[in-house]
């Protein structure tokens, strides 16, 4: 079953356009990384697929569901059921660069947080699926702990344990390890090839080439705006079409 | 030298006083927070017609000093032929004004209010961007996040500011005594005209208002414990494996 189609996506910030008609489907079980240099658009094209920017243009399709959108008196395209779009946001779960727990709970108050304030679940259910995820990640030790009393790489743990409490169609990963030291990506990166493996599907927006080519089965490439090239992370690694990807990977594999 | 009579038989006095100046204090608190909370919520909106009235209300009671305000409730309204009207007829909102406790009441809990929205408005600033876009990331309404993300966090990082706002506030009902309350400074200021003692008179109220500013500061310094634990420095956190 398709989870998610984006169909020409655009989105402009004043004169400079930076999404000029994206368009990415994840059919269960697909692991798509978006790879790019800064300033491609990879970013800003995952945060408009749940809403955190608003698109100018296109669609968005979750679990079946489309995303009812009208155009506003001032010719922006608007969500026109906000009900609707919070509905559909619980089945997009995000992992963000900066984690951004809430900084006043503690791990577990995290985790139990919105399964029981948005999905309406009973509390000691939401406990125990929290504890489930907490293992998974292997941080339930610290279910008592503050965020800031713990390390990045545990917090980013903590952040897809939150976002696995919704069980949600599809994994939104905004760069997940770009603000973590070096000695602390791996242990991310183990935890979401796990994911990977059980068959979750995921959208990752990474620099780690290694992710992409390893444990994505689709990778997109995203330049000046347009998805420059996309397939099979083998063939798109091993021969690469444009000579934008080329460079990009030339200066990326090391 | 001391008059030591002055604390063995004026101390119900003292006593009394210390009820009004508490009843005043906990009161004008509680009032106040109850209207600076949608307030403070208001002062932090994106649109003008929301924020400026509470803009212009907070501006108002924190430039004009607080025993002007009183004086001006106090004396001022019965100037007015309508509000004495209103006085004659039994109108219940009317008749707080008429009462000096009434008026103590209204003018410290406006004058509080406006002080805590601005605490808890620059506090609701502050929240982390991140945050607010998580919250909204996994679906939850305006008023789920305000009521579970937004103000819990404000309100914590509020406490400090807020707790001189509380002390404040209670040396503030000092000035109640100019409008015929006998609250603990009424209670000394009888106690001088009795006695003619004025030292001992406003030393001992000055201590106990001392206490209770100790007292209070302890009991924030608890609660800052509890509630702010995740701004503190970690404690020996459990052993990684």
């Amino acid at each position: 079953m398709t989870q998610l189609i984006v169909e020409d996506l655009h989105k402009r910030y004043g004169d400079h356009e930076v999404l000029k008609g994206v368009s990415l489907s994840a059919e269960a079980g697909d692991v798509i990384s978006i790879i790019g240099s800064s300033g491609s658009g990879k970013s800003t094209f995952l945060r408009c697929i749940n809403f955190l920017e608003q698109p100018d243009a296109g669609r968005i399709t979750v679990s079946g569901e489309e995303i009812r959108l009208v155009r506003g008196k001032d010719g922006h395209l608007k969500v026109a059921d906000a009900k609707q779009l919070q509905r559909l946001r619980t089945r997009l779960a995000m992992v963000f660069q900066h984690f951004n727990l809430w900084a006043h709970m503690t791990v577990l108050e995290n985790v139990i947080e919105a399964p029981i304030h948005v999905l309406g679940l009973p509390r000691k259910e939401a406990l125990e699926r929290a504890m489930a995820y907490l293992d998974k990640v292997g941080i339930s030790r610290f279910k008592d702990s503050y965020p800031a009393h713990m390390s990045g790489g545990q917090q980013q743990r903590v952040a897809i344990a939150r976002a696995l409490a919704m069980e949600p169609a599809v994994l939104l990963f905004d760069e997940p390890t770009s603000a973590l030291d070096p000695e602390l990506v791996g242990e991310v990166l183990k935890v979401m090839r796990g994911l990977a493996e059980e068959g979750r599907t995921m959208v990752v927006v990474t620099h780690e080439m290694g992710f992409a080519r390893e444990v994505s089965n689709k990778v997109m490439f995203l330049h000046q705006g347009l998805a420059e090239e996309s397939g099979v992370p083998a063939e798109v690694f091993a021969n690469p079409k444009s000579e934008r990807l080329r460079q990009f990977l030339s200066g990326n594999l090391k | 030298m001391i008059e030591w009579g002055l604390f063995t038989e004026s101390w119900p006095q003292y006593a009394a006083g210390l009820w009004m100046t508490a009843k005043l204090t906990v009161l004008a608190l509680v009032v106040g927070m109850c209207i600076a909370i949608p307030l403070a919520v208001a002062r932090v909106s994106a649109s003008p017609w929301v924020s400026g009235p509470v803009w212009a209300y907070s501006y108002f009671f924190r430039g004009t000093p607080m025993l002007v305000r009183l004086l001006l409730v106090y004396y001022g309204l019965g100037q007015f032929e309508w509000v004495r009207a209103q006085w004659e007829a039994g109108n219940p909102f009317w008749l707080i004004f008429r009462d000096p406790y009434g008026c103590a009441l209204v003018t410290f809990a406006l004058n509080t209010g406006a002080y805590t929205t601005e605490i808890i408005a620059g506090a609701l600033r502050s929240v982390p961007h991140g945050e607010v876009e998580a919250a909204r990331a996994c679906g939850m309404t305006r008023f789920t996040m305000l009521r579970r993300i937004l103000l819990p966090g404000a309100l914590r990082r509020a406490m400090p500011a807020y707790s001189n706002e509380v002390i404040f506030m209670l040396h503030g009902t000092a000035i109640a005594s100019t409008v015929t309350l006998v609250d603990l400074t009424g209670a000394a200021r009888n106690a001088y005209s009795t006695f003619f003692a004025p030292f001992e008179a406003f030393i001992f109220a000055g201590l106990i208002y001392l206490c209770i500013t100790f007292a209070l500061v302890g009991l924030f310094r608890l609660a800052e414990r509890r509630w702010l634990a995740h701004l503190q420095p970690r404690k020996p956190a459990p052993r990684t494996a």
